[in-house]
């Protein structure tokens, strides 16, 4: 059926886009301002999210039929923990440089919004593959927020990116971009921007119905 | 607006209660059904996960102590993990083991390629200004000193604190900075200690970093609290470091 890849497309393009966790739901703030100091950082910091959230989404759909009600929140967060420690022992063999430079925020997953949220408003209600879908599109979309403030944040802060220098020796690094403050920053001028594309948006949209009226 | 001001009070309800169909409530064998094939599923996960990353998170592990311990060390071709007992002599740990015995201190000797001693390394660990700024030190017992510090972790402000990995004057205190027992071996001869910047005396002084003073104190204090728990113990028991074997 031609209808079912973009039915597919659309799901996955909800978390990317239109619901995108970190500029649109303004969801799993921690991470995001935390950890964001360095692209690398934030690259591994969403995709160990999204890996986290694919898995548990999957698992928690295919037992969505024999969860009883009272006990789902108890079995989410059991199944959302397994796949955090996983991941926390994958990172812990690729390196430990990295380990220690997300810190706690890796285990700290287990209680981020984005993957409970996802858990409890899709993942309960639909099959596995439309589930997983979602959650990689989820993912997707956090990691993209992440990265967007991480490469902000690296060029400012320490003028690299990816660890290679950008700008030569004489460039005077933006320090206050890497301590806390340059977080709220980056997010709060991040988020101006997609609220100044929204408007634009609809200002496009008004506009263009009024010409259909006239023609 | 167009509304008649009424006098009349309005009943504002704040919480209806919603006439909901009754719930037909789950009965206990599939809670606890569930419960125990969810744990069943995450346990053998968890398990799985532990073992096959268990040998490549040793050898990172063991790759990051010997890249620090070869920091402070740089004659140094190989290394052995040790542990000075409280009550004086000292063992070597089997590669593995992880738990120490209460009180104990852990170091590492690093043997030259003629597997001579080239000089021992230990960590040590004090608050700095974000968090325990924990290095990893060289000492040489030919001129009893602290000969390099690296970092093994802190969380100090960038730009500021963490100058203790550039500052040239600073890392200069541990060229040789002294750490002599007294006559007895039950205590450094002077307390290691970071001083002022500018104010650095006598040999066994660090020198702090001007407007990092707060991290240089917990270097000073890391190196000291560690020397003064591991060399009265090390220093009679150094003959036996002599050769690799």
């Amino acid at each position: 059926m031609s209808a079912a890849a973009p039915q597919t497309w659309d799901e996955f393009m909800e978390g990317v886009w239109k619901q995108n966790p970190t500029f649109v739901m303004i969801l799993g703030m921690c991470p995001t301002l935390a950890v964001t100091v360095s692209a690398i950082n934030a690259i591994s910091m969403g995709l160990s999210t999204a890996l986290v959230l694919i898995a548990s989404c999957g698992l928690v759909s295919m037992m969505r039929n024999v969860t009883p009600k009272e006990v789902r929140i108890a079995v989410y967060i059991v199944i959302i923990a397994t796949f955090v420690t996983a991941v926390d022992y994958a990172i812990q063999a690729i390196s430990l440089a990295l380990y220690d430079a997300l810190g706690a925020f890796i285990q700290l997953i287990v209680v981020n919004c984005i993957i409970l949220g996802r858990a409890e408003a899709h993942a309960a209600k639909n099959p596995p593959w439309p589930a997983m879908v979602n959650a990689a599109g989820m993912g997707v979309g956090f990691t993209i927020g992440l990265l967007a403030l991480g490469v902000v944040r690296e060029i400012l802060g320490a003028g690299t990116l990816f660890g290679i220098s950008l700008f030569g020796v004489g460039f005077q690094p933006w320090v206050i971009m890497v301590l806390p403050p340059g977080g709220f920053f980056v997010l709060g001028a991040w988020l101006l921007f997609f609220s100044w594309l929204e408007r634009r948006k609809l200002r496009r949209q008004s506009s263009a119905t009024e010409v259909a009226h006239h023609v | 607006m167009s509304e008649p001001s009424s006098t009349e009070k309005k009943v504002i309800p704040i919480a209806v209660a919603a006439p909901e169909a009754a719930v037909p409530e789950s009965p206990a064998g599939p809670m606890i059904r569930t419960l125990g094939l969810v744990s069943a599923i995450c346990g053998l996960i968890i398990v799985g996960a532990y073992q096959g990353t268990y040998d490549a998170v040793a050898a990172n592990k063991r790759i990051a102590t010997e890249r620090a311990v070869f920091k402070v060390l740089p004659k140094a071709k190989s290394i052995g993990e040790f542990v000075a007992a409280p009550g004086g002599g000292i063992a070597r740990v089997g590669a593995g083991e992880t738990a120490i015995p209460p009180g104990a201190v852990k170091f590492f000797a690093a043997w030259d390629e003629a597997g001579k001693l080239a000089g021992i390394a230990a960590e040590g660990g004090a608050k700095g200004y974000a968090d325990t700024v924990r290095i990893m030190f060289g000492y040489q017992p030919d001129c009893q000193c602290v000969v390099g510090i690296g970092v093994v972790s802190m969380r100090e402000t960038p730009g500021i604190g963490d100058k203790i990995l550039t500052d040239k004057e600073f890392l200069a205190n541990f060229n040789a900075l002294d750490a002599k027992l007294k006559e007895d071996l039950s205590a450094l001869a002077n307390e290691v200690k970071a001083v002022k910047h500018g104010t650095k005396s006598g040999a066994w002084q660090v020198d702090a970093i001007a407007g990092a003073t707060i991290t240089s104190r917990a270097v000073g204090k890391a190196i000291n609290d560690t020397a003064q728990a591991l060399l009265p113990r090390l220093v009679p028991n150094l003959d036996k470091l002599g050769s690799k074997s």
